[in-house]
């Protein structure tokens, strides 16, 4: 579905990510985990044209991506819930909705926003209230809402566990799950919480300062003795 | 009592006038946090094609007014319209991502250009049109003074109402109102969603330039009157007039258009005409100083 090879990313001088090689394969969900600052979300943006990066090539089911403009990416089935969720904040939640359905078919909005609200149903009561007034849980749900609205194939998905209350984690990882199982939806996660993350994920990867140092299936790598150590102990 | 009630007919159409240059400065600013300082510019050749149009439409035997008003209507909107795009494309988009102040100094220069280059393609002498709208409706007769109000001020007014409405509708109801709105609300999170930002920033301009067009029609049937100078003063009233209703809102550059209208009229006519520009800035500086962003915009709050 996704792969990435030898990426390098720079930041002005700073030279974020370096060298990165990187998998996803069709109905997978894969972890990407890391300290702040390592540059997992740095990745998310390079697939999406926004830093590009210098060098190494992105392929989206066969599909060169460098180069191509920002804005087209979602037509190609690819669809982002960034970090910070990014939702418009003087738009109603319904308008934020629409926003994500910009480069779809009209005709199936509907359903779209029907199942959307099936997953969410916290946004159905919201529908009108201004997206910047919406509590973080609930901007979460609309970020990801949002996103497939588009109905992507592969969905790229930055910290969507970061500052809720752990039931509200559950609750959004839950859905995830159920989005990749049964909208088959291929998902590339971003995650500080990894030991959630990795229990989800089939694969996983840990990033370190822009390089990719281990590998591995999501059980694996969450009974791994050094991520035990780095990420999860103390950390979660 | 009557004579209020015509400086009030008066300044509401004047206000209306800037109400629509005003936009543009608004929008624009909202969407990429700049002022177009060639805005003003692109309201004057607006005005200019008018005159030149309605000129070649005489010659053509096109006399019937509504007809003639139309035409010059669409091409001046048209050819306008081209004007704020290449402005866009040419000035500011290349200078995107760079530091604030490059576009605006570049807006400057844009608007020293236009003007210079009206003047040496129009020359630098007063454009007259003949009044091409007479005569009025009589609403009150007083005491030596009668109230009137001119089908051309009914025209200004009427359709600059139309306009604003149509215009509200725009950007609350449609794709493209909504895409405006998304790109100027956070423009990354607009384009991973796949609006084309450019394309919507363009848009905006025209769209912008478009209103200035319409303003530069009515003010040339009004005034009767152009030159290669008439940007610079309306542009400056109706960025007061942005600024004043609050830079960023459209409903604030209605009100502040009309607002600006309404105090120089009133300032003509009980004080001394001479000074009205003055009594609009001096309103300017006293609200900003109360209401730091404007009557009805809201507080920069700092994105996290």
């Amino acid at each position: 579905m996704l792969s990435l090879r030898g990426i390098h990313t720079y930041y002005g001088a700073v030279h974020a990510l370096k060298g990165v090689d990187l998998e996803v394969a069709e109905g997978e969900i894969v972890a990407l985990i890391g300290a702040n600052g390592a540059g997992k979300s740095t990745l998310l943006m390079t697939i999406c044209g926004n830093p590009k990066p210098r060098r190494g090539s992105i392929e989206l089911r066969g599909q060169n991506l460098i180069g191509v403009p920002t804005h087209n990416l979602v037509r190609q089935g690819l669809a982002h819930a960034p970090e910070g969720r990014r939702i418009f904040p003087r738009m109603t939640v319904l308008e934020n909705l629409r926003m994500g359905a910009v480069a779809s078919d009209p005709a199936h909005f509907d359903d779209d926003l029907e199942r959307a609200f099936t997953l969410f149903p916290r946004l159905k009561e919201r529908r009108d209230q201004r997206g910047g007034t919406l509590s973080g849980g609930e901007q979460q749900m609309l970020a990801i809402a949002r996103a497939l609205m588009s109905r992507p194939r592969l969905l790229l998905l930055d910290e969507p566990s970061l500052g809720l209350a752990p039931l509200v984690v559950r609750q959004i990882f839950e859905i995830i799950k159920e989005i990749n199982q049964r909208d088959g939806v291929t998902v590339l996660l971003v995650e500080q919480n990894a030991f959630h993350a990795l229990k989800l994920a089939h694969r996983g990867y840990v990033l370190v300062n822009g390089t990719i140092t281990m590998s591995g299936k999501g059980a694996d790598l969450l009974n791994d003795e050094q991520i035990r150590a780095a990420y999860l102990e103390g950390g979660h | 009592m009557e004579y209020f009630l015509q400086q009030t007919i008066n300044g509401v159409t004047l206000g209306a006038v800037y109400a629509l240059i005003a936009i543009g400065y608004t929008m624009v600013y909202g969407i990429i946090g700049m002022i177009n300082f060639a805005h003003g510019e692109i309201y004057m050749i607006g005005a200019f094609i008018a005159v030149i149009s309605f000129s070649v439409l005489g010659l053509a035997g096109v006399t019937w007014v509504p007809l003639a008003l139309v035409i010059v209507l669409i091409v001046s909107m048209t050819i306008t319209g081209l004007y704020g795009w290449t402005v866009e494309r040419v000035a500011y988009r290349p200078l995107r991502g760079s530091v604030r102040l490059a576009p605006l100094i570049s807006a400057i220069g844009m608007s020293i250009f236009l003007q210079n280059y009206v003047q040496i393609a129009q020359g630098a002498k007063i454009k007259p049109l003949q009044p091409m709208i007479r005569g009025g409706v009589r609403l009150m007769e007083g005491e030596g003074f009668s109230v009137n109000v001119s089908y051309l001020q009914l025209i200004i007014i009427a359709m600059t109402i139309a306009l604003m409405a149509g215009f509200t509708w725009l950007i609350a109801a449609t794709s493209l109102g909504r895409a405006q709105r998304a790109t100027e609300q956070d423009r990354v999170m607009a384009s991973l969603l796949g609006v084309n930002t450019d394309r919507t920033i363009s848009l905006t301009f025209v769209l912008g330039a478009m209103l200035a067009a319409v303003a530069g029609v009515l003010v040339t049937l009004y005034y009767g009157v152009v030159d290669f100078y008439i940007g610079f003063l309306a542009g400056l009233k109706a960025f007061t007039a942005a600024v004043l209703g609050g830079i960023g809102s459209l409903p604030g550059a209605m009100l502040g258009g009309l607002l600006i209208g309404l105090i120089e009229s009133y300032w003509s006519a009980y004080f001394s005409s001479e000074y009205k520009d003055v009594a609009a800035f001096s309103i300017l500086v006293i609200v900003l100083i109360f209401r730091p962003t404007g009557l009805l915009g809201r507080p920069e709050v700092e994105k996290v």
